[in-house]
């Protein structure tokens, strides 16, 4: 990022950086310019997202949405985010204070902060760490801490139960999710999110999901205990609305209330890159090597569209999964993390290892191999799609025949 | 070990399954009939010709028989009979119907020997007055009734849309708009009054 820095003073003020006597200054404000930019862009996606999920949550139960504000309904986040600005700033009478006051600052900053070593495209990274994925890890955990002491300084039984709840959640699945990511660093040999994505290729056979079965079960594995830590259902335990009233954040009004969704669906983003970067080959672009990407801007926006859509397909099937699943039990939820995907995770992790020395990456067989696990993922996918005709078509005739009209109207299809 | 595996392999495959349904649901139509902004048709032309909306009646087949004003559980009709000494004739002075309390229940209209009063399909007929909802449906004595053996007016076309009942709501607030300004004092001072009561 310093280059960029570098690059840009050259560019603004025809000068080296070196001689001008700006460059403390400058650097200050370029870190300035930085996080006002990842601000913009985590606000604008949880607000974005929290419209885009209600109109498809809205479409699998058969109705239409928020279609009012705005053509049709586009600017109904900002309404909801204007509208909560508006309201009083309750504190309880019975709660703590200065607690109440700063837990949601915790929350957003442990969100916020993770979005420094995400990265967006080749070489679009706030910070390009070398302990990138453990420091992604450990700042989202300061999340916990202020679920734990929205919760506690309420006064309230129902976020107190929601903040115990999260800290058990928190505490069983931060341990799959760090086994289920060692098999993509050895791979990779790097912390680093940026290396992580360089040691992947662009077409699906180079990703990491289909190095082998063992990756693929880690795949699975760390899919299912990112949305456990991102509190997201099924594993929405924390804010049950149906146990809890709304869980941690029961209390809270006004803009204290205001962050903890928009730090949620920020998290969405941060799951989704998560997965994309580590297993499904980040920003690589099919048949284009690093060397030539490096090179043209063109090839560089390019690398990010790629990033978004891939992120954007695993945003996508998070929501979904939203409005299929019930929520799981408390003690179902621990059961699954330490029976079920801790266990998993130690075989692949050993599984990968032996694979490893069997077939490194570049030989002939582990092509081979890699290619037939795409071969069955693709066949999944077909598999899927089938599943869905099937769905379909199976309601076709007696919808018809009820409502005399065909039920065809898809997606893209704006009521 | 078996039932282990088993529970895996049934949770991820129902888990498909699942989404395989909810997907096929982002390719099905809607069913929300979206009032009042984008109907295909008139909400009321999608009614069924059965729906129970706000009542009308029809002064000019009314019997004077007083079967609907004692059906109804919660007295929301008022009709009022007039009789003419010398010529025998009788008259219809009052037909008051209740809106704001009619519960829609259909006693009335199922009673009625000629169909004189029945539910339009009209139902959207929100005020800022509660008191415009009483809808007069006499406004100068109308002679009554009497049966014919050759006609029967159950079997006449009925004014499903309202128009009468629609008619005579306009024309009431008209009116009360009309008296509201030399009103508007004294009910200022009740509402004040009232909030005193409460305090
Ligand atoms: S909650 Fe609202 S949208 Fe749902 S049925 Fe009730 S009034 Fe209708
Ligand atoms: S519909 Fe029922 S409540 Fe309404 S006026 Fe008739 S009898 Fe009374
Ligand atoms: S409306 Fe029908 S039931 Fe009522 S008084 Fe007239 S004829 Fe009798």
């Amino acid at each position: 990022m310093k280059e960029n820095a570098n690059l840009l003073f050259v560019f603004l003020f025809k000068t080296p950086i070196e001689g001008s006597g700006y460059s403390l200054a400058w650097y200050i404000l370029f870190v300035f310019i930085i996080a006002g930019a990842l601000l913009f862009f985590a606000a604008n996606f949880a607000g974005i997202t929290s419209f885009i999920e209600r109109r498809i949550a809205a479409r699998i139960q058969t109705r239409v949405g928020p279609n009012v504000v705005g053509p049709q309904g586009i600017l109904q986040w900002v309404a909801d985010g204007i509208k909560l600005l508006l309201k009083e700033d309750l504190i309880p009478d019975r709660a703590d204070q200065f607690l109440f006051r700063v837990a949601p600052y915790f929350v957003f900053s442990g969100l916020f902060a993770a979005f420094v070593a995400l990265p967006f495209g080749y070489g679009i990274v706030a910070a390009d760490l070398n302990v990138g994925v453990y420091y992604i890890f450990a700042i989202t955990s300061l999340v916990v801490v202020g679920i734990i002491m929205g919760g506690w300084s309420s006064n309230s039984k129902w976020a107190l139960f929601g903040a115990l709840r999260s800290a058990a959640q928190i505490i069983s699945y931060e341990i799959p999710t760090a086994l289920s990511l060692i098999p993509v660093i050895m791979l990779t040999g790097s912390l680093s999110t940026q290396d992580i994505i360089k040691a992947q290729g662009g077409l699906p056979w180079d990703w990491f999901v289909f190095h082998s079965p063992f990756t693929f079960v880690c795949f699975v594995v760390f899919f299912i205990s990112a949305l456990a830590e991102g509190n997201r259902i099924p594993f929405d335990l924390p804010e049950a609305e149906s146990e809890l009233v709304s869980g941690y954040n029961t209390e809270y009004s006004g803009f204290r209330f205001l962050v903890f969704p928009m730090a949620e669906w920020a998290n969405l983003w941060v799951i989704a890159a998560m997965v994309s970067l580590t297993y499904l080959g980040g920003w690589q672009v099919p048949f284009v090597s690093i060397e030539t990407l490096s090179g043209s801007l063109v090839l560089i926006f390019l690398s990010v569209a790629v990033f978004v859509i891939k992120t954007s397909i695993v945003v996508f099937i998070v929501m979904q999964l939203r409005w299929t699943l019930p929520r799981v039990r408390v003690d179902q939820m621990t059961q699954l993390c330490w029976t079920y995907l801790v266990p998993f995770c130690l075989v692949a992790i050993v599984g990968t290892m032996i694979w490893m020395l069997i077939f490194p990456w570049e030989t002939r067989v582990a092509l081979l191999l890699r290619l037939m696990m795409f071969g069955i993922g693709f066949a999944f996918c077909f598999f899927y799609v089938r599943r869905i005709r099937f769905n379909y078509f199976n309601d076709k005739t007696a919808y018809e025949n009820l409502k005399k009209k065909s039920p065809w109207y898809p997606i893209w299809r704006l009521p | 070990m078996t039932p282990y595996f088993n529970a895996v392999a049934t949770t991820l495959y129902s888990i498909f399954e699942g989404m395989a349904v909810t997907t096929s649901y982002l390719f099905r139509r809607p069913s929300t009939i979206q009032y009042p902004n984008k109907l295909e048709k008139p909400l009321e032309e999608q009614l069924s010709d059965r729906y129970r909306g706000i009542l009308q009646v029809d002064t000019s087949v009314c019997i004077g028989c007083r079967i609907c004003e004692k059906t109804c559980p919660i007295d929301c009709i008022a009709i009022n009979l007039e009789k003419n000494k010398e010529t025998k004739e009788r008259f219809l002075t009052r037909f008051d119907i209740d809106i704001s309390k009619c519960m829609f229940c259909g006693l009335c209209s199922e009673n009625c020997s000629t169909c004189a009063i029945y539910h339009t399909k009209f139902f959207n007929g929100a005020t800022q007055n509660v008191d415009e909802l009483v809808v007069r449906f006499v406004d100068s004595p109308i002679v009554l009734y009497k049966h014919r053996k050759d006609s029967d007016p159950k079997t006449r076309e009925k004014d499903l849309s309202g128009v009468i009942v629609k008619q005579k709501m306009v024309k009431q607030r008209m009116k009360k708009q009309k008296t509201a300004k030399q009103e508007m004092p004294v009910n200022k001072i009740s509402k004040h009054k009232i909030k005193e009561e409460i305090l």
